[in-house]
């Protein structure tokens, strides 16, 4: 007789127990951010779709066409074209794009460039209605940034 | 202050079904608001201000659904079933005794017309999952109205225990008979029964099965059995099972409140009214969502072998304690 | 189709003989309870389940395939998408594995980057499995809390990878970059604010009546029946086996590090859940001792350019969230693997519901499922 009302007794102070947990969380703040009004911020190395790095000097690509990148791709969603300038010492590209929707973000790309012309962007709120949107033309993205923030050199 | 008999019909049921409208939609909107805070988020937001106005957005798009019948439903039955589950719940609030002179139709069997009209609801579960003509509805079906027999036992045990204390099967008398201070409640009247507060508990936990609310929510039962019997309501239908859950609780709630909890009766015996009702009321309804987001769902068995094996003895226990002192202890 | 069927139909058959009919259940592949694209068919006998049939391939992938027509290092993100779950210890066995092959040298701080990363990865996977399977069981509020905790592992690895699942850190011969020392403070900090959580999961969750009633005695998983089916990991520690890679077949700096393997014996749901809650503890023990022990140091060795694998065939396990994960390469001398073969713990530990689901009745059988933490896509690969 004994043992089973001591079981029924610890067994409902055991839901007892688990109410006070879940009262004192009652009282507590929300621990959620209230997206879209608050974001998070994005950490340094936060890995977006790439992205092309300007020269700080020239502000141009620091992209030397070598298509190393284009090889290294496990996903082969980059397409580099480039051709040599007159007066310029190295190539240039001319085409570069990146299919986002095939992307994996992996950052072979940016790993094997040896000119570091690759970055990772920091843009995370991606949505969009149709396939399009992710193809990215990454020369026209570099123009539109450079038109917005000047370097030193696009300044002068 | 009587009403002449047409114009408290009138009164009644448009009072009946505001109060239940209103307390079905901002239910949803406490248990939303509710389980956020016990999870540490902030709920609906969205919809007016606090989300306020989320109900009626919910039921605005409730009702513009299609409501869609399985083909191969028993479109009749399936139809039924959500006017069979709400109407018992509304009928019950016409002996629920909201204050000294607030109630729709004081009866002499009250307790009696409550308790009867309580066990409907687990008809149409069984209708609406039956007529669903799908296996996770038709499991739902069996499993609610086991469920619901093997609880009405011990919940009809500890009625007759407390109608042994008070003689009658009035509401308002029962209330009235706990007049005086919180220690004159049916929970606290340990010189007729020293078990009074278990008795309460195992009206609780009655009342949490025969509405089938977590942890007892074998009916939904969402992680093993999809939507149990409402599995195939779309639109409305599925809006009247929801509303008829938070009805249920409502009226299981107040039953608990004037039969234990001393209805409208001031805990301190002085300024008795409606408040103190409504007050105890959700305070209870609170603790219902609560326990609901606290909990896991029980095993089916084993909520079958608490009723049995815990429930029904103990309340057996009780009512034979209580008879035995009323006898001796009363002059 | 032929086997499969007929066994149903054998099931069926034996029901009808007793006089009890059966019917055909389909749960899933879209179903609450399955946490993913797995189907399984029930043949049930009332509540009962006469046969469960797991049906899967719905999310196949061919990682395997894959492996056959990239370089070795551009197979690395293919990794981390296995099991999502655990990122870290499957691209860990990879990375390993082609480090054993080409016998490349691994820097001593990167060993230890990859075991604190490799353990918080294993408490924020064990978080989402308890989570889930509370949800399995019908309690809502710990997985909030869960995912809450979870959320601050996320933090922290997305601070030194970038990413918050699929993360990819780990490279041939070391890390993608190095950590800083704020990660470093963060994961003590992160020690010391899981550990009284863990103590209100027990006092939540653990201790409640209700929970312990739906698990104690349900699916039970001996170690035989562990061993028939090649079960690892929790599942086979819950049948008390003390198994463990790290112990059994040692990597990175586990054999400096101290920590118990927790065992169960009874083998049922329940002890599989408390294994599970004691590797959590134990993680953090581990990564206690690895932050204090962790020297300075380069991250990464040097790692040709072009890499080409010696012919031959290598292997390497390594303990990851749901057990034992190995890679087998085998290499024919180029840049491009022969052959990357997977051997997925869930799998495994699926294989052996089917048997010891008979006879249980639904509910059971589904918090059983859920003890035994499937990722499906770790089983379809
Ligand atoms: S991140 Fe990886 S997948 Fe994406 S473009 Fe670069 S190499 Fe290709
Ligand atoms: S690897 Fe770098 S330099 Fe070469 S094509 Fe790509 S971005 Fe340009």
């Amino acid at each position: 007789m004994k043992t089973p009302l001591r079981e029924l007794w610890t067994g409902f102070r055991s839901l007892l127990t688990g109410m006070r947990v879940t009262l004192t969380q009652f009282f507590k703040p929300p621990v959620t951010v209230p997206y879209p009004y608050a974001t998070l911020p994005i950490p340094e190395r936060y890995r977006g779709h790439i992205e092309l790095v300007r020269d700080p000097e020239t502000g141009m690509s620091l992209c030397v066409a070598c298509k190393s990148c284009e090889k290294a791709c496990p996903s082969g969603c980059i397409v580099v074209e480039g051709i040599k300038r007159e007066g310029d010492k190295k190539k240039s590209p001319t085409v570069f794009t990146v299919d986002f929707t095939r992307c994996s973000l992996c950052g072979s790309c940016v790993e094997v460039c040896p000119t570091e012309a690759l970055r990772f962007s920091r843009r995370y709120n991606l949505a969009g209605t149709d396939r399009e949107a992710y193809f990215l033309d990454l020369l026209k993205r570099l123009q539109a940034q450079a038109a917005s923030t000047p370097t030193p050199a696009t300044k002068a | 202050m009587t009403l002449p008999e047409p114009y408290r019909l009138a009164a009644f049921v448009l009072g009946a079904l505001a109060f239940v409208g209103l307390n079905a939609a901002y239910l949803v909107w406490v248990e939303r608001k509710g389980a956020a805070r016990f999870q540490r988020r902030p709920g609906p937001t969205e919809v007016g201000p606090e989300g306020l106005l989320q109900p009626i957005a919910d039921a605005i798009k409730l009702l513009s659904k299609q409501v869609i019948v399985p083909p191969g439903a028993d479109a009749l039955l399936f139809r039924l079933a959500p006017a069979v589950v709400m109407a018992p719940a509304l009928m019950t609030f016409a002996v629920l005794p909201f204050g000294a002179h607030l109630t729709a139709r004081p009866m002499s069997v009250g307790l009696l017309l409550a308790v009867a009209f309580g066990s409907i609801n687990v008809m149409a579960i069984l209708l609406g999952g039956w007529a669903s003509r799908n296996k996770y509805a038709i499991i739902s079906a069996a499993r609610v109205v086991s469920q619901n027999v093997a609880y009405e036992i011990p919940l009809l045990l500890v009625v007759i225990t407390l109608l042994m204390i008070t003689g009658t099967l009035d509401l308002s008398e029962i209330v009235r008979q706990q007049a005086g201070g919180f220690w004159r409640w049916n929970v606290f009247k340990l010189w007729v029964n020293p078990l009074m507060p278990v008795t309460f508990v195992i009206f609780f936990i009655c009342l949490l099965a025969e509405t089938n609310r977590a942890p007892f929510d074998m009916a939904e039962a969402e992680s093993e059995l999809v939507a149990g019997a409402f599995t195939e309501y779309a639109g409305m239908g599925f809006g009247v099972f929801f509303m008829a859950e938070y009805a249920n609780i409502v009226v299981g709630c107040a039953l608990a409140t004037a039969l234990f909890l001393g209805g409208w009766q001031s805990p301190f015996g002085i300024g008795s009214g409606v408040g103190w009702f409504l007050l105890k009321l959700y305070l209870l309804i609170f603790t219902v969502v609560w326990i609901r987001w606290t909990f896991p769902r029980t095993q089916f068995y084993g909520l079958l072998n608490l009723s049995w094996k815990i429930l029904i003895p103990i309340s057996l226990g009780t009512l034979g304690l209580t008879s035995v002192l009323l006898k001796f202890i009363r002059p | 189709m032929s086997t499969s069927a007929a066994l149903a139909d054998a099931a069926r058959a034996a029901a009808r003989a007793e006089g009890r009919e059966t019917f055909v259940l389909n749960l899933g592949p879209q179903h609450p309870a399955t946490h993913g694209v797995l189907r399984l068919k029930l043949t049930m006998d009332g509540e009962y389940i006469a046969r469960a049939e797991p049906v899967c391939g719905y999310i196949h992938r061919m990682h395997e395939k894959m492996g056959e027509n990239r370089t070795w290092a551009q197979f690395l993100p293919n990794t981390s998408r296995i099991d999502y779950l655990s990122a870290m210890h499957y691209t860990h066995a990879y990375v390993a594995a082609v480090e054993r092959a080409a016998q490349l040298e691994v820097p001593r701080r990167a060993e230890f980057v990859r075991v604190i990363t490799s353990e918080l990865n294993r408490i924020s996977s064990h978080l989402v499995w308890f989570g889930a399977f509370l949800l399995d069981l019908g309690g809502f509020t710990p997985l909030l809390y869960a995912f809450d905790d979870r959320e601050k592992i996320l933090d922290l690895l997305e601070r030194i990878t970038g990413a918050r699942l699929t993360y990819c850190y780990y490279r041939f011969g070391g890390l993608y970059n190095d950590v800083d020392a704020e990660f470093l403070r963060g994961a003590r900090d992160f020690v010391r604010y899981l550990r009284p959580r863990l103590d209100m999961y027990r006092e939540l969750v653990t201790e409640n009546i209700i929970f312990r009633k739906r698990l104690e005695g349900i699916g039970v998983a001996d170690a035989e029946l562990c061993r028939r089916y090649g079960a690892t990991g929790p599942v086979l520690r819950g049948a008390g086996v003390a198994y463990d890679v790290r112990r059994a077949e040692p990597y990175a700096v586990y054999p400096e590090l101290d920590f118990k393997i927790p065992t169960h014996p009874r083998g049922d749901s329940l002890a599989r859940y408390l294994v599970r809650m004691e590797e959590m503890e134990q993680s953090l023990r581990i990564i206690e001792q690895a932050l204090d022990l962790i020297p300075e140091g380069p991250f990464r060795s040097k790692v040709p350019k072009v890499l080409k694998l010696p012919p031959g065939d290598t292997c390497f396990a390594v303990e990851a969230a749901r057990g034992r994960f190995m890679v087998r390469i085998v290499s024919d001398g180029r840049d491009i693997p022969y052959r990357v073969k997977l051997r997925t713990p869930s799998f495994s530990n699926l294989s052996l519901f089917e048997e010891a689901s008979r006879g249980m009745l639904l509910a059971d059988a589904l918090a059983f499922l859920g003890s035994l933490d499937l990722v499906i896509p770790d089983i379809d690969r």
